[in-house]
């Protein structure tokens, strides 16, 4: 029998030899190494019946499908538009997909989303060479103006968006800002200039206490007190 | 440049305000540490908010040149690692690190604080050549402020090595240090839309419409200026960028000992 040298949750790094013999089988995150099981990434071990994986703390994003992801575009071409995903892989946005609006024929497609635009999009489609397709129809999936782009560790989007979204919403009432989060790790704010930083600064403390226990309150503790400095001011 | 960043600073501006919460002309947080490589002749550590850049002085005694055959010389490199910034590339240096080097090197040159002269062992034989690197740990904007406060504070902590019958002794230091008449600063002033703004970071630095980078002594004396960005200024906007570099010099330079 194999032994394995990890326990459940324990965090690894790198060449870290996860277990021995070939009673167990490599998952994401780990490869074989003659007959031993090593970790490719840093993260947390996660034994899952014989199958060693690591759920990844960092690294860059890598498209999948259905993720709601914001866009640059790099390139405008004859049938669509060339974006760049924040990961290793552009993305292509056909004609087809990019709007409901009526486009005629030879129309310019600069006028539509130029070079250097942001666009929240949907991937449709990811293939096993990473060739990636995204969408623009669909709801909240728009052209994005004004506003600033920040960019986040991309396996932390879950947290701040939050259970249905709570914590994305409890900071937009906070600040009243505008925000949109891409699955991409890149968050779009847009809003006054003190809403804006303390948004900010909400999302960069979600990022480095993501681990610890009791989150929304401490966020929620957090949003409250700025508020109320802010109102203490106006008094 | 970034259009919508660019739209977006100016937006802020309006209120008085950028990205970071920083007014107009405010510093982040600037630290110098001296003497932080046991192997270099001289060192300092620079951060500037996020920015971190490592210099390293190193001497030698070369042949002087030919025009100048009782002059020592500095030659000043900048090394853009690309473990700092995903923009920087492994391979021969890019125009940004050329840029960075000879601004630095020019701040320093041409204030006349260092004596050339002073650096000679032999006429026509033997002179001291201060070689210095600037190597960026990480770059979160700014790097010309950050190097030109950091290879003076380097230049300042420098010790020439023991150097006898032709030969250094570089594990042996001397007492003796390079004289240094003045401490020329380098400010880099930025025009966004119509506001001037100091010490830009990263996403400043990609909507910037003019940057003025001004040398300054101690006395205000003008050392030398570079100007990049793709529009031009007038001369009433670089005499206020002057003066906004010459005040904000003296703030940083008490940060060197």
């Amino acid at each position: 029998m194999g032994k394995i040298n990890v326990k459940d949750k324990d965090v690894v790094i790198p060449g870290e030899i996860l277990a021995e013999g070939m009673d167990n089988f490599p998952g994401s995150g780990t490869y074989r190494e003659g007959d031993n099981i090593a970790a490719s990434i840093v993260g947390l071990v996660s034994i899952d019946g014989r199958t060693i994986k690591l759920i990844p703390l960092s690294g860059r994003y890598i498209p999948k499908k259905f993720d709601t992801i914001i866009c640059k575009v790099i390139d405008v071409n004859m049938s669509g538009w060339r974006v760049d995903t924040n990961s290793p892989y552009s993305a292509m946005l056909s004609l087809k997909e990019a709007t409901s609006k009526f486009i005629e024929r030879g129309a310019d497609l600069r006028q539509i989303y130029d070079i250097g635009d942001s666009v929240v999009c949907k991937v449709t489609n990811v293939t096993s060479q990473m060739l990636v397709d995204v969408s623009m129809k669909g709801p909240g999936l728009m052209k994005l103006s004004g506003g600033r782009i920040l960019g986040v560790e991309n396996n932390k989007v879950p947290r701040i968006i939050g259970k249905q979204g709570s914590m994305v919403s409890m900071i937009k009432d906070a600040t009243g800002c505008n925000i949109v989060v891409g699955q991409n790790g890149l968050v779009w704010i847009n809003g006054s200039p003190e809403g804006e930083m303390k948004a900010i600064s909400a999302i960069h403390k979600i990022e480095q206490e993501s681990h610890m226990s009791g989150l929304t309150d401490n966020i929620k503790q957090f949003l409250g007190s700025k508020i109320e400095n802010k109102d203490g001011e106006k008094n | 440049m970034d259009r919508e960043l660019r739209s977006h600073i100016i937006k802020l501006a309006g209120s008085k305000t950028r990205l970071d919460g920083r007014g107009f002309t405010d510093y982040r947080d600037v630290s110098v540490e001296t003497g932080v490589l046991s192997t270099a002749e001289g060192s300092s550590r620079v951060k500037i908010g996020k920015t971190e850049i490592l210099v390293g002085v190193k001497v030698e005694v070369m042949k002087p040149y030919p025009d100048a055959p009782d002059k020592g010389s500095i030659m000043v490199g900048a090394e853009l690692l690309p473990m700092s910034s995903p923009n920087f590339e492994q391979g021969p240096p890019s125009i940004t690190a050329i840029e960075l080097a000879r601004v630095v090197d020019r701040g320093i040159r041409e204030s006349k604080s260092l004596d050339f002269k002073g650096l000679c062992i032999e006429p026509g034989e033997k002179v001291w050549m201060i070689i210095i690197d600037i190597c960026t740990i990480n770059h979160a904007g700014n790097l010309f402020d950050a190097a030109s406060l950091g290879v003076m504070a380097a230049l300042k902590d420098m010790r020439f090595p023991k150097y006898e019958d032709d030969k250094i002794d570089y594990k042996e230091k001397t007492d003796k240090k390079l004289e240094i008449t003045g401490t020329p600063i380098s400010v880099t002033v930025l025009k966004i839309g119509d506001n001037f703004m100091i010490d830009p970071d990263i996403e400043e630095e990609q909507a910037v419409d003019a940057r003025l980078s001004v040398a300054t002594l101690e006395d205000g004396t003008l050392c030398a200026m570079q100007k990049g960005g793709d529009t031009p200024l007038s001369s009433e906007e670089i005499i206020s960028m002057v003066d906004l570099a010459t005040e904000k010099a003296s703030d940083l330079r008490k940060h060197i000992k």
